[in-house]
């Protein structure tokens, strides 16, 4: 697969999800399992790529500047910190540590 | 329905719009951080902005240019999993946003496009019918347009830094994802299952390819998701995006 052929096929993949919601009957929606699988999917997603965009570098598993400044990221959130901000902030973190270290 | 006096209407709509462009203007900001990080990725500035105005919808953006830094394009099949994973919530959206927008072929087909969290949120919180969608059409064209006016400009920024392991880029993609997943761990069963795909995807970095340990993690969701362990009562799917919103 070429470059454009993935961004081509997941933008389509996302866009066909969206528009598939308009075409289900809602009666769906009143069953519970269905829409409680799907935040917690979003939630499971978002979470390992938390892990693996911390930890990871190719296949090995690395511990670097990137810990503190998602520590610090998380922390930021908490004390509700405008998105753009906790994110500069994380990449400012990170890239002290390396000039430092 | 309740019947609204004609000037308490105009009211509500007007709250609707103004809360609809707020909400644009604040998530055209990390439109920058996506155009950025998309660029340190290996994209194109192109590439980058054909996601931001077909995809538009900001996990599945971020997922497809996470996996496809840690992977290149061997883990194309996976990035593209990922990012239809995260999309599934925005066909939740869809079901209750339909009777908002109303009939309509092209109606419908527009109104899909831009049916994501805020748009949702942002229509599902309005009290009448008129203002609900007011509320939403406003907010979703006025993210769709910030959005990918931001992505593009930080698809530029991120083209002329060069190096962006040394401006901390990598940990700041770590830190998007952070900030789309911290509104939605309001309960025990998400905290749980948030900690449970961590490990396991971790855990699996070493022995698997790029971008497959993320779709495996998604199966504590399904399993968890199925049993409800540690659920309490059910909210509706689009509960989430109302969450987000308020956070």
């Amino acid at each position: 697969m070429t470059l454009w052929q993935i961004i081509i096929a997941a933008s389509i993949a996302v866009l066909a999800l969206k528009l598939a919601g308009y075409l289900v009957p809602p009666a769906l929606l009143q069953k519970p399992t269905p829409s409680r699988i799907a935040d917690l999917l979003t939630v499971a997603l978002l979470a390992a790529l938390i892990a693996v965009q911390t930890l990871g570098s190719g296949q090995a598993l690395t511990v670097d500047a990137r810990i503190p400044a998602v520590i610090v990221a998380a922390g930021l959130f908490a004390i509700k910190t405008p998105f753009i901000v906790v994110v500069i902030v994380a990449a400012l973190v990170a890239a002290g540590l390396r000039a430092l270290i | 329905m309740p019947a609204t006096h004609p000037d308490d209407e105009t009211r509500q709509q007007r709250l609707a719009v103004r809360e609809g462009l707020a909400v644009g203007l604040a998530t055209a900001a990390y439109g920058v951080s996506f155009g950025a990080l998309s660029v340190a990725a290996g994209l194109d500035i192109w590439q980058t902005s054909f996601i931001s105005i077909v995809m538009f919808s900001g996990g599945s953006q971020f997922a497809l240019i996470g996996v496809l830094a840690a992977g290149g394009v061997a883990a194309g099949p996976a990035a593209i999993a990922s990012a239809a994973l995260l999309g599934v919530r925005n066909g939740i959206y869809g079901m209750r946003t339909a009777p908002i927008v109303g009939a309509g072929l092209w109606k419908r087909l527009a109104a899909g496009w831009i049916t994501i969290d805020e748009s949702t949120a942002v229509a599902l919180a309005q009290p009448t019918p008129h203002s609900r969608r007011v509320g939403f059409w406003v907010t979703g064209v006025a993210v769709f347009i910030g959005w990918n006016a931001t992505t593009l400009i930080g698809a530029l920024i991120g083209d002329a830094l060069g190096d962006t392991r040394a401006y901390g880029l990598d940990a700041a993609a770590a830190a998007a994802f952070v900030g789309l997943l911290w509104p939605r761990l309001k309960r025990m069963q998400a905290v749980a299952v948030a900690v449970a795909a961590a490990v396991v995807a971790a855990t699996l970095t070493p022995v698997l390819m790029p971008g497959l340990p993320v779709l495996v993690a998604a199966l504590v969701a399904v399993v968890v998701g199925l049993f409800n362990w540690l659920g309490g009562p059910t909210v509706p799917g689009w509960a989430s995006a109302r969450t987000k919103l308020r956070s």
